[in-house]
């Protein structure tokens, strides 16, 4: 569907993107994931054609974007991270120029025109002046722009920010139903965003590529082992003689609090409720009570964080 | 590029803008038939439109100062270079819509003769050829007008350029007659020119040896012309300066000859111009 072959976008001496390659096949909710300044934009914007590639190649849906323009900006729906409006016209002014500038006439234009309006929900607004909506409204007419033409692929640039959670959240479900029919491709800098909506997760980092993969993937991969954290009311010998008799724990350590309680982090591979219940039993037979206990479920936010981090420090060595 | 066009007729219809333009220009010509027409009693229409075309130098800058920098303010230039539209194309519709504002006025301005005929004897030809080479030569500035909206996001500077700039043509011929004609000033004038040419490309392509190139070669070819045939450089800057003025040449028109290089003239000045403002625009893509 989209193929980024070698990409490299270079501003003066800054390299914002630097060999970029991946594809994206059709049919998912893609989340392009990166800190500020990470080249995501940089990226969406040489996708849809509005900047040019210092090098590489993109194809959409079989188009070079850069030598067959038109044709593949026909297969591509684009929501910049400022939504393109004229502030001084009304929704239905402004999709009725998108829609012909996209090569609709007449009916066809009407009846998409209709069609887009009912999906982002913004009929009743319809000839309101942009510049008296608020910023939700302002981000539907945004899509709703991206959405005409029927692209098979629609990108979007950090739709949610500066929106209330109530937007979010109907912005996010938006999103969901799109990705039923379209290919969607949104950048956010939010991780629990991209996790609740995306299927696939690519993560950049100053303009490299660091991890492309399932959100679910990404969490095994980095923190393969789920942790347990909890504090018992025991020697230091007394629980290390406990936690070696459990198999299931593979790694742990002990510290002592200075309340002389004991602190434990155990790494396991194992369900982490079975191990607690164990533990539990364990401590409970010699009378040693557990005062606390959580598991610790690895997070999109620590694959993030691992991954642009061992990029800054591979860079720096 | 009809989808730009409707866009941008639209908009001007619904905002002030368009209706200003007209009034002022209406009102231009207006306050001209009264002095050169009705209070001479002369019939030529044709010295109204030469009286007239001063005031471009402040409506065609007015006019032409949103086109462009407005989209890059408002960051609409994203969602048009993402349309399956071609830069020329965008250009194109935007230049076709000002000159559609620009042309309406001059229809009413075109009932002028007919109304003057009624009380008398009027050579209509030698007014409405005027008055087309007035409509060509106003098309001419809004292309140079468009380019230097092109340039900027900010209007108020587009226009601030625009203005002087057109106020130095409108003035260049009268200005030619200070300027030294002699071998040696001419030389220096264009090395100065020189100079500042490269400056400007090296501001608009952030290319320091483009810049140093085209400013070295220019220097190079002045000097050698200078020691080879000293005769060749008097009288060039005074020369360029009236050649370069667009309203020299309609004065020729409101004389009552219809000068067809004139027209190719401007034609030339509408396309080069046009030319460069796509180039500007296509150049964003490439920062």
């Amino acid at each position: 569907m989209i193929t980024v072959e070698h990409l490299t976008k270079c501003y003066g001496g800054f390299t914002a993107v630097s060999d970029l390659s991946f594809e994206i096949d059709e049919g998912h909710v893609y989340g392009f994931l990166g800190p500020n300044g990470a080249g995501k934009s940089t990226t969406m914007n040489i996708m849809t054609g509005c900047l040019s590639a210092t090098e590489g190649r993109i194809r959409v849906n079989g188009y070079d974007i850069f030598e067959e323009p038109e044709q593949a900006k026909r297969t591509i729906g684009y929501l910049p991270e400022q939504p393109p409006l004229y502030m001084n016209e009304t929704p239905a002014e402004y999709l009725r120029f998108v829609g012909e500038a996209k090569g609709l006439k007449g009916d066809m234009l009407k009846r998409q025109i209709n069609d887009v309006a009912e999906k982002t929900k913004i009929e009743h607004v319809m000839d309101r002046l942009i510049s008296t909506l608020s910023k939700g409204y302002r981000q539907r007419v945004g899509i709703a722009q991206a959405l005409l033409g029927s692209p098979k692929v629609i990108v979007l640039d950090e739709p949610t920010v500066g929106l209330d959670p109530i937007q979010i959240i109907e912005i996010r479900e938006l999103i969901r139903q799109l990705g039923e029919t379209h290919t969607v491709i949104l950048s956010s800098h939010i991780l629990s965003e991209v996790q609740a909506i995306c299927e696939k997760v690519l993560i950049i980092s100053q303009g490299k590529l660091v991890a492309f993969d399932k959100p679910e993937n990404l969490e095994k991969l980095f923190l393969a082992s789920n942790g347990i954290c909890f504090t018992v009311e025991a020697s230091k010998d007394e629980t290390a003689e406990v936690l070696e008799k459990i198999d299931m724990i593979a790694e742990w350590k002990i510290r002592l609090r200075e309340d002389d309680r004991i602190m434990v982090n155990i790494k396991t591979e194992s369900e982490s409720v079975s191990i607690c219940r164990e533990l539990f039993f364990a401590f409970a037979d010699r009378k040693r009570a557990i005062l606390e206990m959580s598991s610790k479920k690895a997070n999109l936010e620590d694959v993030f964080i691992e991954l642009t981090e061992g990029e800054k420090g591979g860079s720096e060595k | 590029m009809i989808a730009v066009l409707k866009h941008e007729l639209s908009g001007y219809f619904h905002s002030l803008t368009a209706y200003i333009f007209s009034a002022f220009l209406l009102a231009f010509v207006g306050i001209g038939a009264l002095i050169y027409n009705i209070q001479s009693a002369i019939a030529n229409f044709e010295y109204v439109l030469g009286y007239v075309c001063l005031g471009f130098v402040v409506i065609i800058p007015i006019l032409t100062m949103r086109v462009m920098a407005e989209e890059k303010k408002q960051k609409t230039d994203q969602l048009l270079y993402s349309l399956p539209i071609r830069t020329s194309q965008i250009v194109m519709g935007k230049y076709f819509a000002l000159l559609f504002v620009y042309l309406a006025p001059l229809c009413i301005a075109a009932l002028y003769p007919l109304i003057f005929a009624q009380f008398g004897e009027v050579y209509l030809l030698t007014s409405y050829c005027s008055l087309f080479a007035f409509f060509v030569m106003g098309a001419a500035m809004i292309a140079v007008g468009t380019f230097i909206s092109s340039l900027t996001e900010n209007q108020g500077f587009a226009a601030g350029i625009a203005i002087p700039i057109l106020l130095f043509n409108y003035y260049s011929v009268t200005l030619a007659e200070y300027v030294s004609a002699t071998a040696a000033g001419s030389a220096a004038a264009v090395i100065v020119l020189s100079i500042l040419l490269g400056l400007i490309i090296c501001y608009l392509t952030k290319n320091k040896n483009l810049a140093y190139g085209i400013s070295i070669l220019m220097i190079f070819a002045v000097a050698a012309v200078y020691f080879a045939d000293r005769s060749r450089l008097e009288g060039l800057v005074p020369d360029i300066m009236t050649k370069l003025s667009l309203f020299e040449r309609f004065y020729t028109f409101v004389n009552g000859v219809f000068d067809l290089t004139a027209i190719i003239y401007y034609i030339t000045v509408i396309i080069f111009f046009l030319f460069l403002t796509v180039q500007s625009l296509e150049k964003r893509r490439y920062n």
